[in-house]
């Protein structure tokens, strides 16, 4: 009888990649719902358009790499670039802001590297950031939630998608953003008499911000990822903004659930912060990454030309990633202090 | 009650325990061939003193210990020697070695033994002399000579004496079942053990799972030796995990337990010695687990050494699946057998025998995307996914600098690996790579160091020639100054005088030169 000989482990546990790739679409669905409550299809189309054309380029892509594109295709990996993507990009964009956007994070963003598991950016923050650099008009431009304007409908996010150029929509500007061109009002009364503050931070935002929380918190219950990243990068940005906070003058840095509960925050502390490629590798390096992020996601806003800093956070300390783990490796077993160099 | 502590990473993977029943022990009839290995323990193989021909009973020695790394072995019954010569072994390289092969005649006949009455009497040096010659290497799975094992305690003061019934592997019933059916016998040859150390405290160390292991043992140990038990999770029975749980200390790196006070074996390791010095019986036999759903009738069994793979899944009802599979010891550190006809040996724990709906087969590796999972179970807190990328690129420094030789092989980080990448092959390769590479490097040394040693006596001598040289010149000029001659016309005197003599004795006739 001829035996099967193979290595140990004979076990393994029943998880895949696809599985991993699978659970983190899974857990955007409750903000994305959110979000399609606030502001119509709009993201919903976005990440079915997005989510096609990267699986179109992935293709092409391993095509030209001479890889079989159905053995990398079922991980699912180019969907959830798209998805984490489109979330980020305003509803009701044209369908080629989508294009280059998608284009960007799955061929320059992950592609060229040599595929998953080799890109050193995360491929979603690239896409966006190009986006974001090269057509700042679009990129702006956000629905207006409900509560401040009709929300659209399928045929207005069709509309947007295919013909831009005869689509009109309301857009408004973010608590962020007023919050940063605000010249002489003190917090408290900028967020009661504004309208597109809501109770505790940008309106709309604070409850996409809490429905990401929830989808986060679910993937962390099922260990795809430890609390070191995101816990660093919100403590971080809520005790910069708590330090920050000078009683609310109009030269301030705003509240510490405003910043908690605006913009990106929560979907960027659990959807990309998060992500394993292209961060630091052990659990303190990955603290450090996380605060690091929180730390310059606060400046940015406080400080720099951009409302929201996730993306350029995140791909600033994608650079870093490789030093920090330099200086991160944990202390092995039976090693004594002086040699954990 | 003692403070259990944790260690970090580790895994929980299905324990599948139940399956071989642990705790009832079955015989196997005596089989009609045993294959007996030379080298079925850590260290130099042991030398055939018998021929083929030779009857032998049970208990006798057919092959001697070497060096003081090896141990002797001994035939389990009686029987005569049918051949010596390579065979078929349990090794994960599926290479044949020396064996010797015993044909069972079925009588059982056994050499007279006696143990000694009073251990206490003898010397801890006596004891390991009786112990190395009965045979014994650790049965725990490593096959460590005991005997060398024992010296431990010329390292420094040994205090505590662990016997390791962790058992922390999936599927292996072995211990479980012997700590259940020889309770007695194992806290017998644990207080042998401490005594050969000099340990003043004996651990049982149980996990919690395996209760009834524990009753038997707290049952037999009495007031004086202390039964531990602490939560499941593998590998927690790895020697290093085992002492940190139990003791919060770390043995340092490059060290063995016994620099912090502490020797481990394993329960099988204590009856073989308790048998030894008690009964003179040489290791001959070993409890194994014979488990897996692709065996009708899984169970424990007390096995002759020797036994062919084959004989065992034969007892134990093999239905050979599509691509079978019979992995010697568990599913995590265990080696997949090449061929039934190996024989067991001191370290075979545990055969499985899987269908592939219990263990799927490996599934093609996928790219790594950094996860952690692995770094988050990785027992000895390495960071699994550098090392791999590190073994991938072969970068040497790295490897050494990510501390690739800490790894102990247990498999957690390859088990939760969701892109199934089998991390501890890697590893393994560049263990040897890396000692390839560290040999290699010292060979250069040396060839550079014998070089520049060549170079500089070559430079030395052709210095000192020199210097005689000179030497003689110098001495020659002040000798010709001192007798005012002129040293060429000396020398053409002496040289013309010479001549003239050889002429002269050419002329005498009758020389014979």
């Amino acid at each position: 009888m001829s035996l099967m000989t193979n290595s140990s482990p004979h076990a393994h546990r029943p998880l895949s990649v696809a599985d991993v790739m699978q659970r983190v679409l899974l857990a955007t669905l409750p903000g994305v719902l959110v979000l399609t409550w606030f502001f119509g299809p709009g993201t919903l189309v976005n990440i079915l358009f997005g989510g096609a054309l990267a699986l179109l380029f992935e293709a092409l892509a391993l095509k030209a790499r001479r890889r079989d594109p159905w053995q990398t295709l079922n991980d699912y990996s180019a969907l959830v670039t798209a998805t984490l993507l489109c979330i980020a990009l305003p509803p009701y964009s044209p369908w080629w802001l989508i294009a280059v956007g998608i284009a960007c994070a799955v061929l320059l963003g992950k592609q060229v590297f040599g595929g998953l598991g080799y890109n050193p950016f995360n491929p979603a923050m690239v896409g966006y950031v190009v986006l974001l650099i090269s057509f700042p008009v679009q990129m702006s431009s956000w629905q207006a939630p409900r509560g401040l304007a009709e929300v659209p409908g399928l045929l207005d996010a069709l509309e947007a998608l295919f013909l831009p150029a005869h689509y009109d929509g309301a857009t408004a500007a973010t608590a962020l953003d007023l919050w940063r061109q605000n010249k002489g009002m003190m917090f408290e009364d900028m967020a009661r008499t504004t309208p597109e503050f809501g109770r505790w931070g940008g309106r709309a935002w604070e409850w996409v911000n809490i429905a990401f929380l929830v989808g986060g918190l679910w993937l962390l219950k099922q260990r795809l990822f430890t609390w070191h990243a995101p816990g660093a990068m919100l403590l971080t940005l809520a005790v910069c903004a708590l330090l920050g906070f000078d009683g609310g003058s109009s030269t301030g840095g705003g509240s510490m659930t405003f910043h908690l509960l605006s913009g990106a925050t929560m979907f960027g502390a659990f959807f990309i912060v998060t992500d394993p490629v292209s961060s630091a590798v052990s659990t303190r390096g990955r603290f450090l990454f996380g605060a690091l992020i929180g730390l310059l996601v606060y400046l940015i806003r406080v400080f720099g030309n951009y409302p929201d800093a996730v993306a350029f956070a995140v791909l600033i300390l994608n650079f870093a990633a490789p030093l920090i783990d330099q200086y991160t490796q944990p202390r092995v077993y039976g090693s004594q202090k002086e040699d954990d160099a | 009650m003692r403070l259990i502590h944790d260690i970090p990473g580790g895994i929980h993977p299905p324990e599948r325990k139940a399956l071989s029943r642990p705790g009832q022990l079955r015989e196997l009839p005596l089989p009609n061939r045993l294959v007996l290995p030379m080298r079925q323990h850590i260290g130099a193989p042991a030398s055939p003193i018998v021929k083929e021909g030779d009857r032998v009973l049970g208990g006798q020695c057919i092959a001697e210990a070497t060096t003081s790394m090896s141990v002797a072995v001994h035939a389990p019954t009686s029987g005569t020697i049918a051949r010596i010569g390579a065979h078929p072994i349990a090794h994960a390289s599926g290479l044949d070695d020396l064996c010797i092969e015993l044909e069972t005649d079925g009588s059982d006949q056994w050499l007279s033994h006696s143990g000694v009455t009073d251990y206490r009497a003898q010397s801890p040096e006596t004891l390991m002399a009786h112990i190395q010659q009965a045979g014994i290497a650790g049965l725990g799975g490593a096959g460590f000579p005991t005997a060398v094992k024992l010296l431990a305690r010329e390292r420094g003061p040994i205090e505590t004496l662990i016997i390791n019934g962790t058992e922390c592997e999936p599927y292996i019933t072995a211990d479980d079942t012997l700590m259940q059916c020889e309770a007695s016998a194992i806290i017998e040859g644990a207080q042998i053990l401490a005594y050969i150390v000099g340990a003043a405290n004996i651990v049982i160390a149980v996990e919690d799972n395996k209760p009834d292991a524990l009753a038997a043992m707290t049952a037999a140990a009495g007031d004086d030796i202390e039964v531990a038990t602490f939560p499941t999770k593998y590998p927690s029975g790895g020697e290093k995990q085992l002492i940190t749980i139990l003791t919060g200390k770390e043995v340092p790196r490059g060290g063995i337990p016994a620099d912090i006070g502490i020797v481990c074996q394993n329960p099988g390791t204590a009856v073989a010695v308790r048998d030894a010095i008690v009964h003179g019986k040489p290791l001959t036999h070993r409890v194994i687990t014979l488990t897996g759903e692709a065996l009708t009738s899984p169970g424990n069994v007390r096995a002759p050494l020797g036994t062919p793979v084959e004989t065992l899944m034969e007892f134990a009802g093999f239905q050979p699946p599509m691509h079978p599979r019979v992995i010697h010891g568990g599913p995590m550190m265990g080696f997949a057998l090449a061929s039934l006809a190996a024989p067991v040996i001191k370290t075979t724990n545990c055969l499985l025998a899987p269908t592939p709906d219990e263990l799927p087969l490996p599934q093609p590796a996928q790219a790594c995307i950094r996860c952690g999972l692995c770094a988050e179970a990785c027992p000895a807190s390495l960071l699994p996914q550098q090392l791999y990328w590190y073994a991938q690129a072969k970068d040497q420094q790295q490897l050494e600098k990510h501390h690739l030789f800490d790894c102990i092989e247990c498999g957690a980080c390859a088990w939760v690996c969701p892109s199934n990448i089998p991390l501890v092959q890697y590893y393994r390769a560049s263990k040897a790579y890396v000692v390839d590479a560290r040999q290699e490097k010292q060979r250069s040394e040396n060839a550079m160091h014998r070089f520049e040693a060549r170079q500089s006596r070559v430079a030395h001598e052709a210095q000192e020639r020199e210097a005689k040289r000179a030497e003689r010149k110098a001495a020659a000029a002040a000798k010709a100054a001192a007798s005012g001659e002129d040293p060429v016309q000396a020398a053409i005197a002496r040289a013309a005088a010479r001549k003239a003599a050889q002429a002269e004795t050419a002329d005498e006739p009758g020389d014979p030169s």
